[in-house]
Order: C-alpha cells, then structure tokens, then sequence
C-alpha cells in the first residue's frame, strides 16, 4: 500500500502550474462558501426543502479529480463532489436553481441535490442507491476503451457505499475487462451514524484494489496536491490501457449526513483534528509559502467568491417553479421528446443543459 | 420466405439489428464463444467480433449497469440474461436507473434486456418465472412478450431501435415449439399493439406469451359447442393496447384475462379495471381470470402441472361464463 507523497517533495509529471493552483483555491473556496450558503442559509430559510448534503472538509477530493480530466473524459461525481459540477462546467446558478427546485433547472424539478447530469460536459448524476453508479462507470469505460481515444471516466463514492453488492461487481467487471475507470472512493469515517470500524473489517479499502486486480492507492484527501497528482496518475495508466485503479481519499465528513443531522456521534477530538488538516487553509499556506498568491490576493478571491455566490443565488431565486401539469411529462424518449423542448418558463440568457449529446434513431 | 422456429427469428432479429447498426452490441453470460445458453447468438462472436459480443463474468447487475453506462455514451446495447429469473440480480439497475435517468436529467437508455421466461420445461421455481409484472410497475420501462416468431422478430427489432429501455420476455415454452415462415426482408412490429390472433363473438380471451397458443386450443374445442372465442395476443404489456381490448370485449361483452403469471398482481387485474372503468354498460357477465395460482412456480411434474393454466381450464371457464 502505498503512503502518501507531502506537497513539498512531489516529484512527478503531474505537478500543477501556477494557474492550476491559483483555480484550485477558487474552487475549493467557491464550494465551501456555497455549500455554507446552501446548508446554512437557504435551507435554513426554508428556501431547500428536502435533504441538503454538503462535502464539508472533502472539498479536495472533487477538485483535484475533476482538475485532472481532459476533454472527452467522463466522470459520475456523487452528492458529496459540488466542485466537480463546477469544473466540468455547470454554471452555479443552474446548480443552485436546481437545488431550489426550479422548472428550468438541469433536472427540471425531477430530483433534487446534485441530481443533475450533461452527457456534453461528461457529467453522469448518482442515484440515491448509492454504487449504482460504479457498473455505469463501466459501460462508459468499455465505450471509451473501444472508441482508443486514451478518454477515462472518474467515479466517485463514499466508504459506506463500498458495502454494496454493486462496487464489487464493477470493480471486478472493469479489471476483467481493463477498463479505464477510476474508483475514487472518499472514506470520510461516516456513513450517516455508522462508523467504518461498522462498515468494513479489512484495514485500508485501498487493499481491495490487488484483491480485485488492480493498483490500490491511500491518499491523503485533505490535500488537493496530493489527489491531484494520485489521480492524474492512476488516469495516466488508464489512458496507456493499464486499466482501472482504487483510490481510498481519507477525510472526515465535517457536517453531518445532512442538514437536519447534527452528527453528536461524531467524537469532538476527531473532529478538532481534522480541522486542522482542512484542504482550503493548507493550500492557502502552501500557496503563501510559494509565493504563488499574496495574502492580498487570497483575500480578494474570497470576495469575489462570495459576490459570485450572491448573484447565482439571485438569479437561480428569480426562476419559476415548474408548472405541477409537467410531472407526468418527460416519462419516455420519443419523437417529440419533452427534454428536447426547451424548459416552460426560461428567464433571459439561461444555460439550462438541455442537450443529451447522443445519437438516438431521431437525431 | 423461410420457416423459422421462435429462437430462430429472434436470432435472425438481433442478426440484422447487428448488420444495420454498429452502435448494436451485446452483452451476456456465456453468449459469446458458447453462443448462448439457447444458442440465440450462435455464431455472433464469430461474425461480429468481441468487441461486439461480449462475455461476461456472473454480474446481472454489472451487466446491467454498464449496459446503461454504453447507452449513455451512444450505443445500443442488448442484454441477455441466462434465464429471466435471474433479472433480479440487476433489479436496482433496472427500476431505479434505466427507467428513471430519462425523467430525471433527460438522456436516452437504449438498452434492451431479453431472455427466456416461462414454465412447463420442469425447470422448477428459478427457471420457470413469469416475472414482467415488476417491470409493468415501473414508468419509464417498456415490456415486451412476444407469442409468435413471426412477432419475436419484429418486436426485437422494434426494442433495439426504441430509445427506450426494453425488458423482452420471451417465452422458453415456444422457442422450438413454435415455427412460421419468415419473410426475408426487414420489417418491425411496432411496440403498444395487440393482435386479433382469432376473431370469435361470444367471449374475448386477452392474453400473451405461450397462453396465446392454450387460448387458441380452447377456442377450437369450444368451436365444437357452438362457442365462439376472440383471442387477442397482447404483444406488448407496457404500453399496452387499450383500443383492442376495449374493443374486443365490446364486440363480445364476456371476456376471460388469461396469463401464465400468479394471480394476484397479475396483468389480469390491470385489464379488469380497465375493462370495469370503460366498457362497464358493455358487460353480460363477470369478468374472469384465469392464471397461475399464487405459489412459486413448482418442480415436480404433477405440482407443475396442477400450477399452470391449460386449455381445459380455459375451456371450463368460458362454460361457465357462456352459462351466465
């Protein structure tokens, strides 16, 4: 099993360029800060209804795996992975107008939380089963892998999820077949109330990699370096047809399971500790240390951040609710298929996805 | 013209969806180099490739998954599964994934899953169910049950050029036992439509799958009484024809729901309401089922036997409500 390499004596090709760090602490902190806005404001106010799940202290683990992907890669970001929504090009206000339930958000009211996909920016949505998601992994694998463009697709899920039925058939289907699939697997200690001493006896997940035949690799997931350079080289060995690999991301999930859970179970001294290994505050460090950004400079970004979130959640609030008539739209793909239309009630210059990017016997 | 049994057509089927569209490509256990447990893709590998024929490992819901994750990515994939039982090893896949990503976010899953279902083979409960009531309740799903080879061809065709996901029920029963010419050239039966498989005036028999060929051995010996059944193959479960049933049972006014599958929660119920809700003021008598009873599908041939319609308990039936 392999250890994880410190920020300061990486030695690798993937080493991120100054513009790549400096869009790293924009996205950790753009997450952050929406996520706080989300969980303590809007749902708060009444303005979420439903669940609200944030990634609170795991923000790493979305950012540096989205930042390693390339044009033509796909990725399955789970409820806890808001930043790789970012990346791959979903405006914030689309995914806060889908949060708020509105018509003409990506999932047009028909799911809620980061339920929402585009086959054009590479973005396949969880279900609520959790590990569903991994066997789809492997069919946009095999797709990929047939198509020889070197394009690998990321999927991302939590160490309580690894107990489903699911993440062991596709990891065992993906290293039969060599797909190029990564698993990145975010063990943040908790599955609601179940603590992974409850969910699994083996003693690091990343030892089911061998075990099903392929690299297993710990990695320190408070640390953006770190997953950047861990997945840029599992998705290296995927592109040169080496197959799949497992990452095992250690953080601890910082908020509770959702908004309404106040996680007493979670011991106070272990969260004491992780605060202190948060991924935003170690970043701005190193950053500092490099002389890559000035304190001046960081605090600017935080400003802009909050002004970003401040117009998305005003312009994803002035959107209409989706008219009741429209639940029993939309059930299959035909000829005139309802998704295609654009959504009943678009305000102004919307970037509602509306696409699917595929060819169907329509197109 | 070519005289193909059941297996036969749906092989010849996916053959040429083969041929036709390079975004075809299947997925199975055992269906590549051993060319399927019924042999459905004999000789695919060969032709087509393992690129396109693919084996495997034993993951119904794997296989599923990434099935769904193909069609996401523009292909059109085909899933057999061994026996149809075994679907509810990729049941989450199915219910919760396929028949919900188009409703939820808007892409297409063009994936048909196909295999043999059915009983009177002695294959005992886990080779032998009817089990398409599962999909039935699932929008977002279409299911599919072919009765002749004529219609196993066509709708394959149909369900791999649909964009939608398939569940294709085909009845192991048939696959030697029931032969028709073929014609060569393409043709499609389209999904949602019935078939009038007899025309008759005294009572309507609405069926699918093998109970359409014991509809038919009743009708012929009623004939001998003077009674006259309409048997009408369903074809398609979901959607399914609501005109030709109606109209049917509007023509006949006594109607028999006929099916393989147990009792309670059968399609049977769904068309008796149906038939109770819009063709009420068009009724001379109840409106009676006969299907399997509600117990696992046994093995022992007098269990079986005892479990499973037959002609003569159509034939009893449609005595008694002609009595009414």
């Amino acid at each position: 099993m392999k250890s994880t390499t410190p920020a300061r004596s990486m030695k690798r090709s993937t080493k991120p360029d100054a513009e790549t760090l400096e869009r790293m602490l924009y996205y950790l902190k753009l997450t952050r800060e929406s996520e706080l806005r989300l969980e303590q404001l809007l749902y708060r106010q009444g303005k979420i209804v439903g669940g609200v799940y944030v990634g609170r202290g795991q923000e790493a683990i979305g950012v540096g795996a989205a930042l390693a992907m390339r044009p033509g890669d796909v990725t399955l970001p789970c409820h806890r992975d808001f930043s790789v929504f970012m990346i791959r090009g979903f405006s914030l206000a689309d995914i806060f107008a889908n949060w708020l339930a509105r018509g003409d958000a990506p999932a047009r009211g028909r799911d809620n939380t980061l339920h929402m996909g585009d086959l054009n920016l590479g973005v396949i949505p969880i279900i609520s089963p959790l590990g569903a998601t991994l066997p789809v992994a492997c069919g946009v694998g095999l797709v990929l892998q047939q198509r020889g463009n070197g394009n690998v697709v990321l999927t991302h899920f939590g160490e309580g999820t690894t107990s489903l039925g699911d993440v062991h058939e596709a990891m065992n289907l993906a290293a039969v077949l060599k797909l190029p699939v990564i698993f990145i697997c975010n063990n943040n200690q908790f599955a609601y109330s179940t603590p992974a001493a409850k969910q699994f006896a083996v003693k690091s997940l990343a030892l089911r990699g061998p075990a099903y035949g392929m690299p297993g690799e710990r990695v320190d997931g408070c640390d953006v370096l770190a997953l950047y350079d861990a997945v840029g080289r599992a998705v290296e060995r995927a592109r040169a047809g080496k197959g799949p690999s497992f990452l095992e991301c250690l953080t601890l999930r910082m908020a509770g399971h959702s908004a309404h859970d106040a996680a007493e179970y979670v011991p106070e001294k272990l969260k004491l500790a992780w605060a202190k290994k948060d991924p935003i505050h170690r970043l701005e460090r190193f950053l500092l240390a490099r002389k890559v950004m000035t304190k001046r400079q960081i605090e600017e970004l935080h400003k802009r951040v909050h002004q970003e979130i401040d117009a998305a959640v005003a312009q994803a609030e002035s959107r209409p609710l989706p008219r009741g008539e429209e639940a029993v739209e939309g059930v299959y793909c035909e000829a005139d298929c309802w998704w295609r239309r654009p959504p009943s009630a678009v305000h102004g210059p919307s970037s509602v996805a509306t696409g699917t990017g595929q060819r169907t016997t329509h197109d | 013209m070519a005289l193909l049994t059941y297996v036969e057509a749906i092989r010849q089927g996916i053959w040429e969806e083969m041929e036709r569209d390079p975004s075809v490509f299947l997925l199975g256990e055992d269906i590549g180099a051993y060319g399927g447990a019924f042999k459905v893709t004999a000789g695919m590998l060969e032709k087509f490739g393992e690129d396109r024929v693919i084996d495997t490992p034993i993951s119904e819901s794997a296989i599923v998954g990434a099935a769904i994750g193909a069609a996401l990515m523009g292909m059109r994939p085909v899933v057999e599964m061994q026996f149809m039982d075994f679907i509810a090893c990729g049941f989450d896949q199915i219910v919760n994934m396929a028949a919900k990503l188009h409703y939820r976010w808007g892409p297409a899953v063009p994936i048909v899953i196909r295999g043999p279902c059915g009983a009177g083979v002695h294959g005992g409960p886990y080779h032998s169910q009817s089990n398409e009531m599962w999909f039935v309740h699932t929008p977002g799903l279409k299911v599919v049950a072919p009765a002749t080879a004529y219609d196993a061809k066509g709708l394959i065709k149909a369900a791999i050029r649909d964009d939608n996901p398939v569940i294709f029920f085909e009845h192991k029963f048939l696959y030697r036992r029931v032969k028709e010419e073929i014609p060569e050239q393409d043709y499609v039966v389209p999904i949602g439509k019935a078939a009038v498989r007899r025309e008759g005036t005294d009572i309507a028999v609405i069926t699918y799958g093998a109970m359409v060929w014991t509809a038919l051995d009743a009708a012929r010996e009623l004939e001998k009484e003077g009674l006259s059944l309409e048997v009408v193959d369903l074809r398609s479960l979901l959607p399914y024809d609501e005109e030709t049933v109606l109209a049917s049972v509007r023509k006949c006014s006594k109607v028999i729901l006929l099916h393989e599958d147990t009792r309670t929660g059968g399609m049977a119920g769904e068309l008796a309401a149906l038939i109770a809700e819009k063709a009420f003021e068009d009724l001379d008598g109840p409106i009676l089922r006969v299907t399997a009873p509600d117990t696992p599908v046994p093995f022992s041939p007098p269990l079986e036997e005892h479990f499973l319609p037959n002609a003569q308990k159509v034939v009893e039936a449609a005595r008694k409500l002609a009595s009414y």
